[in-house]
């Protein structure tokens, strides 16, 4: 009896020694890996908080395996509702066969979006499903889930290392998502440790296996503060297929409020 | 010289929509429609070949709040008279501020959830002779204010004009034997009372549910079919439109991958009071295997309280589909259904396939086939129209 006493004393006490050691590490890097993560989320979120609304023209360059290319030309508005979830209103431009469409979609964290589709030719405004996460978005290489506005919660974060990208240095964090329907197990995001911004992402699907690269170009600053990418390109790495995002006229604090992401606008939507 | 001065009033043209900011949009397609049975009547054709246009001009100013637009239709077909026809789908001013909206002018208003038929929606007449599918509606002259708040949205609309239901001429198909005799039309009010219309609507959504109760009260856009002889003893069919008051549901409820619908009417002036409803669901498979086909299972009941007294095609039927979605470049669409009476085994079976080809070409494609209707199917007249209708369309 006194010699298992000893022994759990002996094995309590290794222990304790190793976690002082683990202790010594974590004094440098302050926190476990899981909230390293969480806290540099958190840190970017907060960052790009506060810009209230804004407007851009987006132009969406799709290339397939032979080159081939065909654009799409759409409005985005965007409503920041802090502590809930982004409300958005993307109105289609171009391919003109989907002129006048128009799509309103309200974020949450936890439970399911809230997403309306008006199609003009019917004049029908359709409450749709937002379990579609995984799917093409106007057969690009964004999925529905890789446009949606970001919200910490969505996901559980891990730190993983860092890293010099083209001479920027950068956190790289593990985000797997926490949200049903998915198509990805996990993404690696490559996060600009001075300006707090994603510059890389890389995508895993269900298999586990590398399905997308996202990169993010030519970085500017609005408002003294709000980092905006002027171009993205989503590269598919199974179909060989890539879609670039161009933005422009990005605006910010436009004044747009609640009845200008309703029902009735969603109708209006030019 | 005066190809010169063509192009120099066309460039002058654009840049005048240029500086007013005005939007022009539309298509332009060709259509031909085939048939695959000989028809009833012998003035009809196997095949109709016809052009439509429809441009949009669309103009908003006060920093988007007021807009107006323009939307004139305009079809050709060959044979069918009545085929050939203009209609004004818009003529809008429209006003919005922060708890209202005044529309006013010729509009289209839709209302409900369900895919099969559409009971509750009725502020437009149906544009019968561009498709049977009903889906096509006539430009409504009203004025249309909605009151917005956060517990809904309230519509009132005054309708100040009523549009005839457009049908086919003597050459033309889907029609009874004989033809419509549209120019003899009759109502149950005259005058100013014929022309007008009023209806109310509130519409919420609350969390997962969509809802839609709505009234209407004036000139049915349905008509009855009044079967008559004339001094020459003949046989007349004529449209008569009576007084109704129409009240009306729609809820959607959407969870996860299923959208349950509901859509139900009742109706009194048109002979007995009635009520007729459509319910159902939608259920979708999203980015099946990761290829990015959606798949969605439809299936609705169909249901009118007159039974097979019912002056309808659909009294007690159900309605199953499957949507294929393909999400590719030319976002490439199948629809695939077949609607079947459950008392006499009338089926309607139908195919509908779109997509585009470049950035402003889209082709569809539609094949409907109306099987073994008995002959007191309202379904009947319809019995040799079996057909096939490919348009393509250039947007611009």
């Amino acid at each position: 009896m006194k010699h298992l006493i000893l022994v759990v004393f002996a094995v309590l006490f290794t222990t304790q020694t190793y976690a002082l050691e683990e202790n010594v590490e974590a004094v440098v890097d302050t926190l476990t890996p899981e909230k390293q993560g969480l806290e540099i989320i958190t840190e970017l979120d907060k960052r790009d908080t506060g810009f209230g609304d804004s407007k851009a023209r987006l132009k969406m360059r799709l290339t397939n395996r032979n080159g081939g290319e065909s654009l799409r030309s759409l409005k985005l508005n965007t409503l920041e509702v802090v502590g809930e979830g982004d409300k958005s209103l993307t109105i289609f431009d171009s391919p003109r066969d989907i002129k006048g469409t128009a799509f309103l979609s309200f974020t949450h964290a936890l439970v399911p979006d809230e997403q309306w589709l008006y199609l003009p030719a019917l004049k029908r405004v359709k409450r749709i499903s937002s379990s579609n996460k995984s799917g093409p978005f106007l057969g690009s290489e964004y999925a529905f889930e890789d446009l949606t506005s970001f919200e910490v919660a969505k996901f559980s974060y891990k730190y993983l290392r860092h890293e010099v990208v083209d001479g920027i240095d950068c956190y790289v964090i593990e985000l797997t998502p926490k949200y049903e329907y998915s198509g990805y197990t996990r993404q690696i995001s490559w996060v600009d440790k001075n300006r707090y911004i994603v510059t890389k992402v890389e995508y895993y699907d269900r298999k586990e296996t590398l399905l997308k690269t996202q990169l993010f170009k030519e970085y500017k600053q609005y408002l003294n503060q709000y980092w905006r990418a002027s171009e993205q390109l989503m590269t598919n790495h199974q179909n060989g297929k890539s879609t670039a995002l161009i933005w422009e006229n990005y605006q910010f604090k436009t004044g747009l409020t609640n009845r200008n992401f309703d029902k009735n606008t969603l109708k209006r939507s030019r | 010289m005066w190809l010169r001065q063509w192009i120099t009033g066309l460039a002058l043209l654009v840049s005048v929509t240029k500086v007013l900011a005005i939007d022009v949009s539309g298509y332009v397609g060709i259509e031909s429609l085939g048939f695959f049975n000989n028809p009833s009547d012998s003035q009809q054709h196997r095949h109709y070949l016809s052009g439509s246009i429809e441009p949009e001009i669309y103009h908003e100013w006060d920093n988007g709040s007021q807009s107006l637009a323009f939307v004139p239709f305009y079809r050709y077909s060959q044979h069918d008279s009545r085929r050939t026809h203009f209609d004004i789908r818009e003529l809008t001013w429209l006003k919005a501020a922060d708890n209202w909206e005044l529309r006013v002018g010729f509009r289209k208003e839709f209302w409900g959830v369900s895919e099969s038929q559409h009971l509750v929606d009725i502020i437009n007449q149906t544009d019968f002779v561009e498709n049977s599918d009903t889906e096509d509606k006539l430009g409504q002259p009203m004025i249309n204010l909605a009151l917005i708040n956060d517990w809904g949205t309230f519509d009132f609309f005054v309708l100040t004009g009523f549009r005839e239901r457009t049908f086919a001429g003597k050459e033309g198909r889907f029609r009874p034997v004989p033809e419509i005799d549209v120019g003899e039309e009759r109502y149950q009010k005259h005058g100013i009372e014929k022309h007008m219309a009023y209806a109310i609507r509130w519409s919420h959504s609350i969390g997962d549910w969509d809802i839609g109760l709505s009234h209407f009260y004036g000139t049915s856009r349905e008509p009855a079919i009044l079967t008559e002889v004339n001094e020459t003893r003949k046989i007349q069919l004529i449209p008569f439109y009576d007084q109704i008051h129409q009240s009306g549901i729609d809820v959607q409820m959407t969870q996860d991958n299923m959208l349950w619908k509901i859509e139900s009417i009742v109706r009194s002036g048109q002979g007995k009071t009635f009520y007729a409803g459509t319910g159902g669901f939608e259920y979708s498979f999203y980015n099946v295997f990761e290829t990015g086909l959606d798949i969605g299972i439809v299936a609705e009941y169909l249901y009118d309280s007159r039974g097979s007294h019912a002056p309808v095609v659909f009294q007690d039927d159900f309605l199953t589909a499957l949507r294929f979605a393909l999400n590719d470049e030319q976002s490439t669409e199948i629809l695939a259904g077949v609607i079947f009476d459950r008392t006499n085994n009338t089926k309607f079976y139908n195919v509908e396939a779109s997509r585009r080809f470049g950035e402003n070409w889209k082709a569809e494609l539609e094949v409907r086939f109306f099987s073994s209707a008995p002959e007191d199917d309202p379904a009947y007249i319809f019995r040799n129209d079996d057909h096939l209708r490919f348009e393509l369309r250039y947007y611009f």
